[in-house]
């Protein structure tokens, strides 16, 4: 039947371009449907409700980029830290390599933004249209007041949903009870209408009408995950040495007399597969590990009476009759790598000294001579206290040479969460200068607390006695 | 730009903005039955087995052509694009900068309107004054004076309490607002080696340094001879009116050293302030007196 439809299809294109012939995938009850609710319940639940959390007087994690800084629970992290984000993003990049060479899209399938989405959304629609038959035949009937209500509520519902969605988005980044506040008031600011809109439309349409399309034609990690493949990769399979013949039979008849395999071609596999291919045709680009159809066809096994697992997770290599196993060195190198740097990640985090020292050196003049015949450099101090506690800090320096720091500030205090300037001088007799260009270090140490304390090295120039 | 060159933008994206419809609507077009069928390969290979399939794409992927020529058409009448037309909306980059400006002055120009209404001296003292203070000092100033405000060759140290026009906040603000210049004649022509050893040596003893007495006999005639008291005073200690540094503070704007009086007596100075009216506003240039004189009082 499938080679039928495929073949349909392709007389009805014409040129580079086709029409898109829409996906009802029909419901899904089994493993892998419980884990992929749990998943989405999971995932929205968070979404939904981590920005009305709070935390130590401030909403619990929130970006706010206007201010530079980027609360999440108990940290509080400042462009500085912004190399924390790029060891993030190398950990999920090195996640997905990971998961994608175990059990191939498991992303895909579980817990991508569009998959958890959509999967909401085909709920939604299914509570209003009804099941996937009702809904083809709704959508191929003509035009009564029934399915203009049905319609009409099934978008509302979706563009309320979507509309949630893009105010709680923009709540992770400017406060979100006030963000409310100012909602009900109507008295959004242009960039926060712009960017709920803008949310809400982008999951209205890629929830609602994209779907599988953003997965088939958009999604770059769709492309390259293939490539992290190997023969020992977990993925959907059909059986067909078990399977094939297929055809239809009666659940009394032994398929063996008829010389049939296990698949009874209900094409309930079929029906159930989001992004709308035929799992016995072999693995697929479009295949998104989603397992509904390893589920529907278990569910089709019992009810004949037959072995499970005629569609199931296995690899490449299980299917070829070879010896496969899940730890080769791919997985246990990823699996240090990613141990490596997660660990890396948290003994630094967990180390991290909040405060900061950045050593200016005046660049108007490379030295100054004073009446008294001294050589002094000059130093803008930028001092930022990441902490939440106000602090009163004590500077030192100490060279290889004789010099003397001077400080026109003698008290370095700095509320929590600020940054102050402060204006240094290093003197030195330049008879003791021997080199053009040394270095001097700056020890920076909070008075009321030891741990907090930071070195940096400056540079002094001076004319260097020759 | 001139009109050809105008012209020659406007064809060349006109074309370009139509040759891009052209080709759409030429590759979307079905083919003749040479090419390959929808679903087949095209019988390209590659690494031996890697086969590209006549797959066809989602007819919106077509949509999204045909949206951004119709997006191509909108930018060009309303933004300029085509040559000299200045499109619609008549925006450009010093108007842009001009509001972001204006929008700043609204948002910060209540701040420096109340301190300008504070006399300088009293506003010195006020601590968020200064922190703003500071922050205009080192985007406007330190270039020259420094970060500390501690100047350098040429350019004068504003922290120590010794001023060449004064240092009363008033001073201070014009100073800024309009500018200083201080020019040191060259005395050159008129000084052999040993009459500028002798004036030199003067000078130092004037500032409270060692010098030959002998020397400085002969360098106090010079001065005289001169007329350096015309501008420097008969006692040395200069002019804060017109700017004419005091000689007698060991202060020096240029040097100190022998070498660098000899090459002041020479060559001559010109020191030059520019003036800061136009460019930062009284109200700005309030705030930074306030601020200069706080590093000294």
């Amino acid at each position: 039947m499938s080679s039928k439809v495929q073949a349909a299809e392709v007389e009805e294109s014409s040129g580079f371009y086709a029409k898109h012939k829409k996906v009802y995938p029909r419901e899904v009850h089994g493993l892998y449907a419980t884990l992929r609710v749990l998943g989405v319940l999971t995932l929205l639940g968070l979404y939904y409700v981590v920005p009305w959390l709070s935390w130590d007087g401030h909403q619990a994690v929130l970006f706010d980029l206007p201010a530079r800084r980027f609360y999440i629970f108990g940290l509080t992290f400042w462009p500085q830290d912004f190399f924390y984000l790029a060891v993030l993003l190398i950990i999920a990049a090195l996640s997905l390599f990971y998961f994608t060479a175990l059990a191939g899209r498991l992303w895909c399938g579980y817990a991508c933004p569009q998959t958890v989405w959509t999967e909401a959304f085909l709920w939604m629609e299914r509570k209003i249209e009804g099941d996937r038959n009702k809904q083809i035949k709704l959508d191929n009937s003509p035009l009564t007041k029934v399915k203009f209500y049905r319609k009409a509520i099934k978008h509302t519902i979706w563009i309320a949903f979507s509309l949630w969605t893009g105010f709680t988005f923009v709540g992770y980044f400017t406060p979100i009870l006030s963000l409310g506040q100012s909602l009900v008031a109507l008295a959004l600011g242009p960039w926060e209408w712009f960017w709920i809109l803008f949310y809400s439309f982008a999951t209205y349409g890629n929830s609602g009408w994209m779907r599988e399309q953003v997965c088939i034609y958009m999604c770059p990690y769709a492309r390259f995950q293939s490539a992290m493949f190997d023969k020992d990769t977990l993925i959907i399979s059909y059986d067909d040495k078990r399977g094939e013949p297929r055809g239809a039979r009666s659940k009394k008849v032994d398929p063996k007399e008829k010389g049939l395999g296990a698949c009874v071609d209900c094409t309930l596999c079929v029906q159930v597969c989001p992004t709308g291919i035929d799992i016995r045709d072999g693995l697929q680009y479009q295949c998104i590990g989603c397992a509904a159809c390893v589920d529907v066809c278990n569910e089709v096994m019992d009810k004949m009476g037959y072995e499970r697992d005629l569609v199931k997770y296995t690899t490449q290599n299980a299917i070829e009759g070879n010896k496969s196993s899940i730890l080769r060195p791919r997985i246990i190198i990823y699996t240090l790598i990613l141990l490596g740097i997660t660990s890396a990640l948290i003994y630094n985090m967990a180390t991290r000294i909040p405060l900061e020292l950045d050593i200016i050196r005046d660049r108007n003049a490379l030295y100054r001579t004073t009446s008294m015949g001294m050589i002094e450099n000059i130093y803008t101090l930028k001092i930022a206290n990441m902490d939440t506690e106000v602090h009163s800090y004590a500077i030192s320096m100490q060279s290889d040479f004789n010099a003397k720091l001077l400080m026109r500030d003698q008290e370095l205090v700095i509320q929590p969460g600020q940054s102050a300037t402060f204006s240094a001088r290093i003197e030195a007799d330049p008879a003791d200068v021997k080199k053009i260009s040394q270095d001097v270090h700056f020890t920076l140490v909070a008075k009321d607390d030891e741990t907090l304390r930071v070195e940096e090295s400056g540079v002094f120039i001076g004319s260097g006695a020759r | 730009m001139s009109g050809n060159w105008s012209l020659y933008i406007i064809i060349l994206t006109v074309v370009n903005v139509l040759g891009c419809f052209w080709i759409i609507r030429w590759t979307a077009k079905k083919k003749t039955a040479e090419e390959a069928k929808q679903g087949d390969t095209t019988g390209h290979t590659w690494d031996g087995d890697l086969q590209e399939f006549n797959n066809p794409l989602p007819r919106w992927w077509l949509w999204l052509f045909y949206i951004t020529i119709v997006f191509a058409g909108i930018y060009l009448a309303l933004y300029p694009g085509l040559g000299n037309f200045a499109g619609k909306w008549g925006w450009d980059q010093k108007s842009q900068y001009n509001e972001e400006m204006a929008a700043a002055d609204k948002k910060y120009g209540p701040l420096y309107a109340a301190y300008a209404e504070q006399p300088i001296e009293q506003l010195a003292k006020d601590k968020k004054a200064m922190a703003s203070g500071q922050r205009l000092f080192l985007n406007y100033c330190a270039t020259c004076h420094g970060s500390d405000a501690g100047g350098a060759i040429g350019f004068p140290n504003l922290s120590d309490n010794d001023w060449l026009y004064g240092g009363s906040g008033d001073q201070i603000k014009t100073s800024i607002l309009d500018g200083r210049v201080g020019a040191m004649p060259a005395l050159g022509a008129g000084l052999t080696p040993e009459r500028l050893d002798a004036i030199t040596a003067y000078v130092l003893k004037l500032s409270g340094r060692e010098a030959d007495a002998k020397q400085v006999e002969v360098g106090k005639a010079i001065y005289s001879e001169l007329a350096c008291f015309a501008c420097h005073g008969q006692d040395g200690k200069g002019n804060a009116t017109n700017g004419f540094p005091n000689l007698t503070d060991n202060v020096w704007l240029y040097g100190g050293s022998p070498g660098q009086i000899k090459e002041t007596l020479q060559k001559g100075r010109m020191g030059n302030m520019p003036a800061h009216r136009d460019f930062l506003g009284e109200q700005k240039a309030h705030l930074l007196a306030a601020y200069v004189y706080s590093l000294s009082n």
